[in-house]
Parts: C-alpha cells; sequence; structure tokens
C-alpha cells in the first residue's frame, strides 16, 4: 500500500523515532490512549512494535462498546426478543457478552428483530417503514456519535414519528479522565487524546489536565507521523517538567470545537450520572434526555430500569481499561478469553485494547 | 410467460418446463444440457479438480457483474487454483416465489455469457421455487469439473520457506462495491467488482511455470485469510510487504470512511501465486501480459519463522500480526 503522504512517510517517522529515543534516554514513560481508532492505529501501522522498551503506551477507557455497562447489556438484551420492539444497534455490541452468556447475536437466531445499522439515520429509517413496532436504537459511542444521535432524536421529533426510541448509553470522555486521574492506583505520565472527540468538544475541556493533574496531554491524529509526534511533545513536556495541553491535530480540530454540534447535543440530551465498566459510576459522565425529548427515551417509554448485575466472573477489562494491567497480563487472556470466545468487552469489540493485542501483538509476553 | 416467477414453474410440470426452455435453453443451451436426461454424460479422464459453490449475494446486481457471472466465475476459479482446466459446471437455482422473470432472464444470460468467455460448458442444472418470503430472491449452486493438467497440482500445503508471494492485481474491490451499493453509498470514483473467471490466466502460469506451489484466489475473508489458511495448511511463517500491496485509491478512501480494511475484503477476480523466488520475475511477466494481471506484484515472501502465521512489515518498518477475523468486519464507531 504505497502512500505519498507526508503523515505516513518513512523516514519521517524513523527521525521522530529517534528523537523519542533520545527523548526518553535514563527514564520509562507510561503514556496513555483514550480513543480505539488510536489503540488499533499504533498497532496497525507498526508504531507500538518500534517504540522504545522504556516507553509503555497504555490503552484506556476509549473504546466504546468496552466501557459500556454490564447492566446496560443487560438492559438492551432485556428489550432483544420483546414483541413489537426491533433493536438498532452499531455492529460492534452484537457479540458483546451478557448475563449467562446472551448476546444480540444470539438472541438475533433465537428470532429476535436486530437490525445492524452504520448510523442513527440508518435506524430512523427502519422506524418509518415499521410504524407498528418500536424502533430502539442504541445510543453507545462518546462526543463523536452523540451529535448525529442527537440530530437524528431531533428529526424523528419534527416527522412526530413516536415509535422511534434511544437508550441512551453515550458516554463524556472529560470527566473519565477526571476519574482516572483521582484514582490513586493510577500511573499514567501523558495522555494521548482522542481526535474525533475533540473536534466536537474542542481544547477547553482538558484544561485541568495540565492545571489540576499536571500531566501532558496531546490532542492527535491517527496517521503514523501524528501518533510518534504526540509520543515525541509527551516525552519532552515530561522531561522538561512542562506539562500542557498540545493540539496537534490542527487540521481537524478547532481549538473551540463544534459548537453547532454541541448545540444540538445540548438541546437533545443533559449531563448524568453514567456507569462505566470497570471503573463505576463517574458524575456526570453520561447524557440523559432533556424533558423536551424524554419521549424518546426508551428506559422510560417501554418501561426498563438498569440492574444491578455481577460483574463477569475472572473478568479484568476494568483493570486493563485504567491501565493498571496490560491486556496479556490478565489471567484469561488469550486462554479462556479471545475473540472467538470472549468473556470481556474489551475483546469483542474491534477498537477493544485485549482484541487489538490478540490481533497484531507478534509475540504476547515477549515482544511489548 | 408470467411476468414474475411462480410456484408451477417449480413443479416439474409443464411450466417448468416452459420456463427450462424459453429461459434457461436459450442462454446456456449446448448438446450436453439439450438432452435433458437425469444426468449429464461426459466423457473425462483424471486426475480431475471438483468444486461446489453456493452464492447468496446481496445485491445481486453490482457494478462490474451480478450473481450468474460471479456464480461462474467463482467455481471456475476455484477449480483452476489446482491446476485444473475447468470444463464443465451444473447449476441449481432457488428461486423465491414473485421474483421478477426479467431478473431471472438477465442472470441467466449473465451465466451464459460468462461460461462462454471461460470456455466452460453448463452441463446440468435443476430449478426449485420456494414459497415467498422463505427465501431471499435467488440463490445459486454451482459445481464445477476440471482436468488436472498441473503435475504436481499446486496446493495450499505446498508453500516453502525462500518462496515468493504474488497478487494479480488490486484488493478488496468486489467486497467493497457489494457492501457499499447494500448500504447504499457512493464514492467520487465510482468503485466495481472485480468478477472474472481466471482460467485463462492460471493456465499460462502453470504451463510455463511447473514450479508453481500454491494458487488461491483470495474472495471470502480476502488475502489476509487465504494466507493465513496456506500458512496453516503448509505450516510456514510469510512475511508481507504492507507499501507492496496493491489497492486502488477509490478502495483505500473508501475501506478509510468505512472502517474496513481492505486485506480482509473479498477478491472474484484476483489469485494468490506462492512460487520459488527464482521463478518469480518469469510469473510477473506472464500476468502483467494478461488484462487480468495487469497490476501484478511481489507482496511478500515464506518464511520457516513463526509457522502457521502472516506477519506485516508496515511502510515505517514496523511489524504486526495479519490474523484471521473472527466474524464479519465490522464499521467504526468513533
Amino acid at each position: 500500500m504505497t502512500s505519498s503522504d507526508p503523515l505516513r512517510d518513512p523516514a519521517r517517522c524513523k527521525e521522530l523515532l529517534v528523537q523519542i529515543e533520545e527523548s526518553v534516554k535514563g527514564s520509562s514513560l507510561r503514556f496513555m490512549e483514550v480513543c480505539g481508532t488510536h489503540t488499533v492505529a499504533l498497532f496497525r501501522s507498526g508504531v507500538h512494535s518500534l517504540l522504545p522498551k522504556s516507553v509503555v503506551h497504555l490503552t484506556g477507557p476509549g473504546c466504546p462498546v468496552c466501557v459500556t455497562h454490564e447492566s446496560e447489556v443487560a438492559a438492551y438484551l432485556e428489550l432483544a426478543g420483546r414483541s413489537g420492539v426491533i433493536i438498532a444497534t452499531f455492529g460492534d455490541l452484537m457479540r458483546v457478552p451478557g448475563p449467562g452468556g446472551a448476546s444480540l447475536k444470539k438472541a438475533h437466531a433465537e428470532g429476535a428483530r436486530v437490525e445492524v445499522v452504520y448510523s442513527p439515520f440508518d435506524a430512523l429509517a427502519i422506524a418509518r417503514d415499521n410504524p407498528g413496532d418500536k424502533v430502539v436504537f442504541l445510543g453507545i459511542g462518546f462526543e463523536t456519535t452523540t451529535p448525529t444521535v442527537a440530530a437524528t432524536v431531533r428529526i424523528a421529533r419534527q416527522e412526530g414519528l413516536s415509535n422511534f426510541l434511544v437508550m441512551p448509553f453515550h458516554k463524556l470522555v472529560p470527566p473519565a479522565l477526571d476519574a482516572l486521574l483521582s484514582d490513586p492506583d493510577m500511573a499514567v505520565e501523558g495522555f494521548m487524546l482522542p481526535g474525533h472527540v475533540s473536534a466536537i468538544i474542542g481544547m477547553e475541556p482538558y484544561r485541568p489536565l495540565a492545571e489540576r493533574y499536571h500531566v501532558p496531554a496531546v490532542v492527535a491524529g491517527f496517521e503514523p507521523v501524528d501518533l510518534l509526534q504526540a509520543i515525541l511533545l509527551m516525552t519532552e513536556m515530561k522531561r522538561q517538567g512542562k506539562p500542557k495541553v498540545i493540539n496537534n491535530y490542527k487540521r481537524v480540530v478547532a481549538d473551540e470545537g463544534n459548537p453547532k454540534a454541541r448545540a444540538i447535543v445540548a438541546e437533545v440530551y443533559k449531563p448524568v450520572d453514567a456507569l462505566w465498566r470497570g471503573i463505576g459510576t463517574i458524575p456526570g459522565s453520561g447524557l440523559g434526555f432533556t424533558d423536551a425529548y424524554r419521549a424518546f427515551d426508551a428506559f422510560e417509554v417501554l418501561g426498563v430500569e438498569l440492574k444491578a448485575s455481577k460483574p463477569l466472573p475472572g473478568c479484568r477489562c476494568g483493570e486493563v481499561l485504567k491501565g493498571i494491567m496490560r491486556p496479556d497480563e490478565c489471567p484469561l487472556f488469550g486462554k479462556a478469553c479471545t475473540p472467538a470466545q470472549p468473556v470481556g468487552p474489551c475483546m469483542v469489540s474491534t477498537e477493544g485494547s485485549c482484541a487489538a493485542y490478540f490481533k497484531y501483538q507478534l509475540d504476547l509476553n515477549t515482544d511489548r | 410467460m408470467s411476468d414474475k416467477i411462480l410456484l408451477d414453474q417449480g413443479s416439474g410440470g409443464l411450466a417448468s418446463h416452459r420456463l427450462v426452455a424459453d429461459v434457461f435453453f436459450k442462454h446456456l443451451g449446448n448438446p450436453i444440457l439439450n438432452r435433458m436426461d437425469d444426468a449429464a454424460l461426459i466423457n473425462v479422464s483424471g486426475p480431475l479438480a471438483v468444486s461446489t459453490d453456493s452464492f447468496t449475494v446481496d445485491p445481486i446486481f453490482f457494478p462490474g457483474g451480478d450473481i450468474g457471472s460471479l456464480a461462474v466465475h467463482g467455481t471456475v476459479n476455484d477449480v483452476a487454483m489446482l491446476g485444473a482446466k475447468p470444463l464443465y459446471l451444473t447449476c441449481g437455482f432457488i428461486i423465491e416465489e414473485g421474483f421478477a422473470m426479467a431478473d431471472l432472464e438477465r442472470i441467466v444470460a449473465s451465466m451464459g455469457l460468462a461460461a462462454k468467455k471461460a470456455k466452460v460448458r453448463i452441463v446440468a442444472g435443476d430449478t426449485k421455487v420456494v414459497p415467498r418470503g422463505t427465501a431471499d430472491k435467488i440463490f445459486i449452486n454451482t459445481t464445477g469439473i476440471g482436468q488436472v493438467v498441473a503435475n504436481p497440482a499446486p496446493s495450499g500445503h505446498r508453500a516453502r520457506p525462500g518462496d515468493a508471494v504474488i497478487i494479480s492485481g488490486t484488493l478488496g474491490d468486489h467486497g467493497l462495491t457489494v457492501l457499499s451499493h447494500r448500504q447504499g453509498l457512493s464514492f467520487e470514483a465510482p468503485v466495481q467488482s472485480d468478477c472474472a473467471s481466471l482460467n485463462h490466466l492460471t493456465l499460462k502460469l502453470i504451463e510455463a511455470l511447473p514450479k508453481v506451489h500454491v494458487l488461491r484466489d483470495p474472495t471470502r475473508g480476502g488475502l489476509a485469510t487465504s494466507l493465513n489458511e496456506i500458512a496453516q495448511q503448509s505450516s510456514v511463517g510469510i512475511v508481507l510487504d504492507e507499501p507492496a500491496i496493491p489497492v486502488s485509491d477509490v478502495v483505500r478512501a473508501g475501506c478509510e470512511i468505512l472502517g474496513l480494511d481492505p486485506l480482509y475484503l473479498a477478491n472474484e477476480g484476483k489469485l494468490i501465486c506462492v512460487l520459488p523466488e527464482k521463478y518469480a520475475q518469469q510469473a510477473l511477466t506472464i500476468m502483467r501480459r494478461d488484462p487480468l494481471g495487469r497490476q501484478a506484484r511481489v507482496i511478500g515472501s515464506v518464511v520457516a519463522d513463526r509457522p502457521g502465521k502472516v506477519v506485516l512489515r508496515t511502510g515505517m518498518g514496523g511489524h504486526r500480526m495479519l490474523g484471521m477475523l473472527e466474524g464479519e468486519q465490522l464499521p467504526r464507531i468513533c
């Protein structure tokens, strides 16, 4: 796959790797990416295999499927198969294991009406085509996907479509970073911040990272040069002891983000406390419907509640998501938990850290 | 005849006979098929290569082909990959009641044309019509038989360390075409299936280069899946050079938008050729002279390390595994 793209230029990548090597001399650093697309990009580009041994790049809670809480999974599985209900979902949720080994894939095989969609607008079309059924869109994802879902809900209201509902599992990144950094077990010395999320929220929400927690952070793109530049900037800030939050993805991310997208979200949703797998409740880290849009809340309309659920036995996804444990350090990894038989969501999602390790890492437990 | 397929036309009675005569014989007819016996009488001597495949593609018509031409090309290619000269096909149709007669005729005509190009005859067939809702429009099964001319026959078990891995052209064209068409997506540049019969190209290769170890058409699961199968069958490692792998700009862009990997997308007119490195240049020359091999490239090599695994050397010199997918490729969600 040839590319004349300067962001993929091997010579430039080699240069950056040499600079990183020089910058970390004599120290070891633990960085974390908090975006599933970064997780995959680090492996797919080969950056992960080329970093000096002294730079450990951990995977944080940046995969929307992985952070979807067990009780949220149980709630949508409760709806799957209910008469008059069609579940519309992004494909990644199909194989996520729920209570007793249930999953949407299994529910579909047993006759539940489950439609995989590429966008919430597809779910809206299903609602138009099936006026006698309730179409429940599973609203997972971070700030990147939320505006589209909010816009879809707004269209549904304009059209008077009362059979289009959403389960709002949306999560917000800044409160999660705040929760991670408040955890005494955390030992992360720099964050690679998500590019797509930042394009919506801008730079302001990240300010506390440097000011309150003194941790360097860089908003990064997804090409090899983007990734290496972000790592180099973090090592430099660490070495100089001058933590800042840097926007190194200016070709896509404006410092003020996308106010229009945020306005749509603010019209439809309001911040609420949310459950994160492996982390628990994080205040103000989720989104619930505003009063004006309550008619689209699947929980309210269909009488579903989040119930306390037992974590999956033996699953250490929570520690992986917090960066306390590398995926291949989990006792289940590659043995009881594989992409074919996933125990936890980090192994299910294409963007999950365990799945990425399993799929791309050359020699587990020997290579980094 | 009615403009829709009716249950009567799968009954075996007069309606069935009319359908066979007016549609199937019209486009696929040949002396063996036209005899209308319970089985086709063919006269071939072994060794023979036999392959069967069922086609359920959605949409049934797509840029570059349709379910009919695909049903011919797919089975012809499977037979050809064993170093065989495909000779005869059988085809079985399962058609949903109410299917448009015009679409059926278009599909059968397309099969006839594809068979003519591949120089194979369709010598036996069957048609079933099932009630509306019990099948999705039309399914086609084809079985192919061919005379093995290579000795020994190429096989997935025969890759050896020191072999070169060659691909005959760009990857992912068919998979992205079908997927984008299904989703109603369009790209700036048109994307088109590479659907084609490769038997004339494989024949040139094996006649000139008896040392070909493996021929494989990377259909479902794409290049990555096929190479993993070969690595496992032969207990060898395969190292690929990512910048050398040909992917068209439109497929690359489409995959980036959808969060897909072209190395896992289906191809229907491409072949992988594995042979000793010293014959690689000769193989490339033969391939590039054929319209179906114009963009042939050496993309990697077979090694003794990491048996059963495929490793990708990325453009910046890093390495990663290229494993098999667990299920379907899924679009990105963030």
